[in-house]
């Protein structure tokens, strides 16, 4: 029996809102249980890391998961915005705020100068971005440039140093990737990037403006990472450009994010929380071991899992936050 | 000087377009850029060492061998992995991914099994002193290298241009389905493609010593960057555009190394970008992609 018209309107706009609800909440879980273990676990850093983590795999989401472009250079903005950090304390002997600001400066001027890169496909664009993040890093890691980015010997910021403050900046940068993710995931613009992203053509023949909504994600996955990046060194202070643009950082994100399934919120946090757990559990004193699982985990999932943990839920029809 | 830059830089180039050779027939026949591409070619270069080292075999011989051996590893692997692969929705993306674990899972096999020290072969097995040409002293190496190089270079244009089972290739090069269409073993055709594709990395790999000074399990990386350069540069699917592309890269190559030489570094990588942006297709090409 058909039902009326105005009921059915009701009940979906309540179940829109129950799902923009319980993604909040999943946000707001990891936050505070982040915010919390500082004051209950003694080891700072590593839980630094999984925000790090949880913030750089949802920054990935939003470029890869809602537009289809995997940057495999996603490190560049890190290191940009690590180093947008470093250079300002350094010479503008500017404070943390005015530090971060740099570093987000810094990730956007890297990705407005990369926007051309939006022009290619595929394994194009994810190759060329690999190659502007190493170049990049060339640059920053040249013995010439030694006044200005102290080259390849790396920086230290002793002066700005402030472990609890550099943590919660990178807890509230965390709350606001995942608002980002979860407004992209409930609203028009992440439905319109989603059509671009399946077919171009017909979205831009839907009225959708392609070229802006894959700018706009782009930046704003980079303005992700820079944020992440400028926190990293804030929180760490004494760094080199290897470390700054480890392709490792690249690697995890994309592992991270396709093992827990792409467009999801829970999907990339159930992947640093796993795999990013396990990796820490067994410890690090080996790191080709770990290069070689993580290898082969890649090459097992894209062979057998190839939209992720979360998949296994999707495909048989349950809602996945 | 200048000239001295250039004629090197011939010889250099070369080596390279050798090294992009395997990558882009691979790419032309199977349009999947092998990322692991690189990490074969260092996996040619330890078989080298130890050929060397053990049985004293001569680089050349050791050359001969790569070819058998990457069509015995490379037809095993293109079954395993690229049929199951061919199933699923997005498949130059989820290939790209794949070849990326197998190439971080041949670099941490490799630093496993050979440690991180650097590995060189004695130069003096291709001959002692260097080469004078003009105005050009270089390492003899570099000779050898470019000649197996240009041999190669023809090796695989009589083999796509004067063989029936080429012509099948160059079949399935133009139009997978169609070719599938006309009864061709596509499978069969291009893990012979990606076997051959394998044995050039090996035989690259035989020269890397001698060209790039020495070998540690992680050189895939940079190396796959240089050869992916070069085949943009040339063309993608096109063998003969490599040689134009490696010839580019190794002249600009060592012209940075002459007159900028703390940047030279950067130049793979730039090149790579700028030729995407500006011209796609390459320098021979016509659209052959949607970029």
């Amino acid at each position: 029996m058909p039902e009326p018209g105005g009921n059915r309107v009701a009940r979906r706009r309540r179940s829109g809102a129950l799902r923009i609800a319980g993604d909040l909440a999943i946000a707001a879980v990891v936050v505070i249980v982040m915010g919390v273990a500082r004051g209950v676990y003694s080891n700072e850093l590593l839980l630094f890391n999984f925000i790090m983590f949880f913030t750089l795999a949802q920054g990935l989401n939003v470029v890869y998961g809602f537009t289809g472009y995997l940057p495999f250079g996603y490190v560049g903005f890190y290191g940009a915005g690590a180093y947008g950090f470093a250079l300002a304390v350094m010479h503008l002997h500017a404070g943390p705020a005015l530090a971060m600001l740099c570093a987000v400066a810094a990730a956007i001027l890297l990705g407005i100068i990369l926007i051309p890169l939006l022009r290619l496909s595929g394994a194009y664009f994810a190759i060329a971005s690999l190659a502007a993040a190493q170049a990049t890093y060339e640059v920053v890691a040249n013995p010439t440039l030694e006044d200005v980015t102290k080259g390849p010997y790396g920086v230290s910021l002793t002066q700005v140093f402030a472990p609890a403050a550099s943590y919660y900046t990178g807890l509230a940068i965390l709350a606001g990737t995942l608002l980002l993710v979860v407004f992209l995931r409930n609203g028009r613009f992440g439905l319109s990037l989603q059509a671009i992203r399946e077919d171009s053509v017909s979205a831009e023949m839907a009225g959708i403006s392609v070229v802006r909504g894959r700018i706009i994600a782009s930046l704003a996955s980079a303005v992700i990472a820079g944020l992440v990046g400028g926190a990293f060194a804030w929180h760490i202070s004494v760094f080199y450009p290897d470390t700054a643009f480890d392709l490792g950082v690249s690697i995890f994100a994309v592992v991270f994010t396709l093992f827990g399934g792409i467009t999801t919120l829970s999907g990339p946090l159930l992947g640093v929380l796993i795999l990013y757990g396990i990796y820490n559990w067994i410890g690090i004193t080996l790191p080709q071991y770990f290069q070689l699982i993580y290898g082969a985990l890649i090459m097992v999932l894209v062979l057998f899992l190839p939209n992720g943990l979360t998949s296994l839920l999707t495909s048989r029809g349950i809602r996945v936050p | 000087m200048l000239v001295s830059a250039i004629i090197s830089g011939v010889f250099f180039g070369l080596f390279f377009t050798l090294v992009g050779l395997g990558l882009n027939l691979v790419f032309g026949v199977m349009r999947i850029v092998n990322l692991a591409h690189g990490d074969f070619l260092m996996l040619g270069a330890y078989a080298a060492v130890f050929l060397f080292a053990l049985l004293g075999l001569h680089p050349l011989t050791s050359a001969a061998i790569m070819l058998a051996a990457g069509m015995v590893i490379g037809i095993p692997i293109y079954y395993l992995i690229v049929p199951r692969l061919a199933r699923a929705r997005d498949v130059e993306m989820l290939s790209l991914i794949l070849f990326f674990g197998m190439s971080q899972m041949i670099e941490a096999i490799a630093s496993i099994m050979f440690g991180n020290n650097e590995r060189s072969l004695p130069a003096r097995l291709l001959g002692v002193g260097p080469v004078q040409i003009l105005s050009a002293r270089m390492p003899r190496a570099w000779v050898y290298s470019a000649a197996v190089s240009a041999v190669c270079v023809v090796l695989v244009y009589l083999y796509l241009y004067r063989t029936r089972f080429g012509t099948i290739t160059r079949a399935v090069m133009v139009s997978r389905d169609e070719a599938l269409a006309t009864g061709i073993d596509v499978d069969f055709v291009s893990a012979v493609a990606f076997g051959l594709g394998l044995a050039l990395a090996g035989i690259a790999g035989v020269f890397a010593p001698f060209m790039l000074g020495s070998v540690t399990p992680n050189i895939g990386g940079t190396v796959i960057i240089a050869a992916f350069a070069v085949i943009v540069v040339g063309t993608l699917g096109n063998p003969l555009g490599t040689v134009i592309g490696g010839l580019i890269y190794g002249i600009s190559l060592m012209l940075m190394q002459t007159y900028l030489s703390s940047w030279a570094n950067l130049l793979p990588n730039l090149l790579l970008i700028l030729v995407l942006l500006i011209r796609p297709e390459g320098l021979l090409g016509h659209r052959v992609r949607r970029a």
